[in-house]
């Protein structure tokens, strides 16, 4: 594959209460804890999903950071279902929800497991709600990694161009554990017909999008 | 010109074997390894048939020998005697591969320790040891496996819930096909755990007896615990050493089935996508398929998504099918791997594996899996199935090599 | 019996983070399933987890699950029958 092949047409940073969208602040609520953050942001989207409240707050961040990528590209139109890729990744994968589960089975006189808190003790579940949501029936991926690391991000997603398995991917950090969480995804396409493209996708670009974000929030 | 990918090892721990000797042996004497639940204190224990390894975490420890002190969770534990078959098999050396990786997955971790960390410290937080809870992390076991063969370089952990080891496989494949790699140990291990059992409970989705894989009366799935490790080489490799290869990762697919994070869609829709990718990759007709290793749980869902989707895609003639998970148990995170160690010793043995427990055929469907044990046979493409939560679905086809 | 449906509602939309709706837009003799409310398979579970954990009440089997969930009347009619109301 040629470098200047593909190239991040677009990307989207949650952190710190706030949103960015290819640089730009779409939304910030500072005062809020996370679960309050990102029901703020879900009804400033107004997104109209009623199962985002089903969710867990991993699930809920995945879906919010993909629904700022893909309200740009959504419909996604059928024949494209198939060939676009989603590839996530975390550390803590679905520590959150394992508490709550665990939490719930602890005590044998009062002992009430919830159905729909088990479900989501799997960090792939947060892919299955995208998918679900945007209808992607690609190739979709979920590692566990001590931290974002896109040179293999990079080269997964590279593999799957170049074996023509997909023509455009979701992919990125989706991380949540209590109060600390991150979500930076990146939507990768043919540079042909996207001149106005962020950047080239190379593991340096998508390292310096995952840095940049964070730099503006140390103040 | 992408490399062609060989299988030089494997190995494998679970209810129905110890090792790729033993696991054969039930296999061929149809014996099953789905019982009651007698190491874990549970209140299910004796209403919860599960696939469980006759043996405390001690009992490993043991059988794993000197430096098994440091791997303490269960995973970690089935994953370093499984992995270590594979490798021995493959007349590999620790730690003198280059270009050598290990991409594990596990769905719990290292939770048969951490769940008794967390009643002792509930109770009284000055209580519970430490050492139960830092093999917590999937990575942890991952690692841990990876140092117990000595492989340094590439190594990850992946976590698609019951696809997992089969996209591990399917990652360690690709790496290979296009030379970023040589040499792949891949696969999963997962443990029995409070933690599963009640919360696949919660979705009422176990059966009460031993489950009954595309039968019209299914009721559930039996849980299960294991390891299995297939060691993968490159064809450059392999001509190099000269080895002997037990057969050829020839073809993989992966798609979404977008339908619901647990339950899979009627049609099949993310099954079908992942066979018919898996038959193009390998550049194969339908015809080709002599054995399907089904995903085949037992839930009343999965039988009939899965069969209606396996319909979809042999419209002529059905390929000879079989679940195994009457005999294992669904093994979770460690599946994909330990149903292609079983599919390598089919192609090996000239075996198919009977479907135990069905008498009655499913309504919706029009074929009924295979009931008996079928020995001496030729078998030159396995499709071997793993769906998981969350619409993560995925296909592999092992080839014989003349 | 109103009674029980009005508390019964807003269970039905505490367990199952039904966060956009209120209680006046939930019709008691509506289907919860399929149509109606259009809840899953998951809800399905949850709500027997609600009849188990508030009223005591276990449902055996899928069965029995898929009648007495059928809508908020025939949950309550199931609790008033075993006289948990």
């Amino acid at each position: 594959m040629r470098k200047e092949e593909y190239i991040i047409s677009d990307f989207c940073i949650i952190r710190n209460n706030r949103a960015i969208v290819n640089g730009e602040l779409i939304f910030s609520a500072p005062r809020h804890n996370t679960a309050a953050f990102l029901t703020a942001l879900y009804r400033h989207l107004d997104v109209g999903y009623a199962k985002f409240f089903k969710m867990d707050s991993l699930c809920k961040l995945g879906f919010l950071a993909s629904e700022l990528i893909l309200r740009k590209h959504d419909p996604i139109l059928p024949d494209q279902a198939d060939d676009t890729g989603l590839i996530l990744a975390n550390a803590a994968s679905s520590i959150d929800s394992d508490r709550n589960h665990q939490r719930s089975i602890a005590d044998h006189d009062a002992y009430f497991p919830s159905p729909s808190v088990f479900v989501y003790t799997l960090a792939n579940i947060v892919a299955g709600e995208i998918s679900i949501r945007h209808k992607l029936h690609g190739e979709n991926a979920f590692f566990i990694d001590r931290q974002f690391d896109p040179v293999r991000m990079h080269a997964y997603a590279t593999q799957l161009f170049d074996e023509d398995i997909i023509k455009r991917c979701l992919m990125g950090w989706v991380e949540l554990d209590g109060d600390r969480y991150e979500a930076v995804l990146y939507f990768i396409q043919k540079s042909a017909g996207h001149k106005d493209g962020i950047a080239i996708f190379e593991p340096g670009k998508l390292n310096d999008i995952y840095l940049q974000g964070s730099d503006l929030w140390n103040n | 010109m992408q490399n062609r990918v060989f299988v030089t090892g494997i190995g494998i721990i679970s209810a129905i074997g110890y090792d790729t000797k033993e696991v054969l042996v039930s296999l061929l004497n149809r014996r099953s390894g789905i019982g009651s639940l007698t190491l874990i204190d549970s209140v299910y224990r004796n209403e919860i048939p599960v696939g469980e390894i006759k043996a405390s975490n001690h009992d490993l420890q043991q059988l794993a020998g000197p430096g098994s002190n440091k791997w303490n969770t269960r995973t970690t534990l089935l994953g370093v005697l499984a992995a270590r078959e594979a490798y021995e098999q493959a007349g590999l050396e620790s730690g003198t591969e280059s270009r050598a990786g290990f991409i594990s997955a596990t769905t719990v971790g290292g939770m048969d320790r951490s769940e008794i960390f967390y009643k002792k410290f509930m109770a009284d937080k000055s209580r519970g040891r430490l050492k139960n809870i830092i093999g917590h992390d999937c990575g942890d076991s991952t690692e841990k496996i990876a140092d117990s063969i000595g492989i340094k370089g590439f190594v990850t952990t992946l976590n698609t819930a019951c696809s997992s080891s089969a996209n591990s496989i399917i990652l360690g494949t690709r790496l290979i096909r296009n030379g970023l790699l040589d040499v792949v140990v891949a696969g999963g291990t997962d443990a029995l755990t409070l933690f599963t059992l009640n919360g696949f409970n919660s979705l009422m989705i176990l059966d009460r007896e031993i489950c009954r894989p595309f039968d019209e009366t299914r009721n559930g799935l039996n849980l299960g615990e294991g390891s299995a490790f297939l060691v993968l080489e490159s064809e450059e490799r392999v001509d190099r050493s000269g080895k002997k290869v037990l057969c050829e990762i020839s073809g993989f697919g992966n798609a979404c089935d977008a339908f619901h994070q647990t339950a899979s869609s009627p049609e099949g829709e993310g099954a079908y996508l992942s066979m018919k990718l898996a038959l193009d990759s390998a550049g194969i007709l339908p015809g080709d398929i002599d054995y399907i290793n089904a995903h085949g749980t037992g839930t009343r869902n999965n039988d009939l998504s899965e069969g209606t989707a396996v319909r979809r895609i042999f419209p002529a003639e059905l390929p000879l099918l079989s679940s195994t998970k009457s005999y294992t148990g669904h093994t979770l995170a460690a599946a994909g791997a330990i149903e292609a160690v079983l599919s390598v010793l089919a192609i090996q043995n000239g075996v198919i594996y009977p479907n135990l427990n069905f008498s009655r055929q499913m309504n919706e469907l029009d074929f009924s899996p295979v009931t008996e044990l079928i020995k001496d046979i030729q078998i030159k493409h396995i499709m071997s199935n793993s769906f998981g939560f969350g619409g993560n679905n995925s296909t592999l086809i092992l080839s014989r090599c003349s | 019996m109103e009674q029980l449906i009005a508390k019964l509602k807003a269970e039905i939309i505490e367990v199952l983070n039904l966060t956009e709706m209120t209680p006046d837009d939930i019709d008691a003799d509506k289907p919860l399933f399929v149509e109606g409310l259009g809840l899953d398979s998951i809800d399905a579970l949850e709500l027997i987890v609600l009849l188990e954990k508030k009223y005591g009440l276990k449902i055996g089997t899928a069965e029995e699950g898929k009648t007495v969930l059928r809508s908020v009347r025939s949950m309550a009619d199931f609790i008033t029958a075993n006289n948990k109301g």
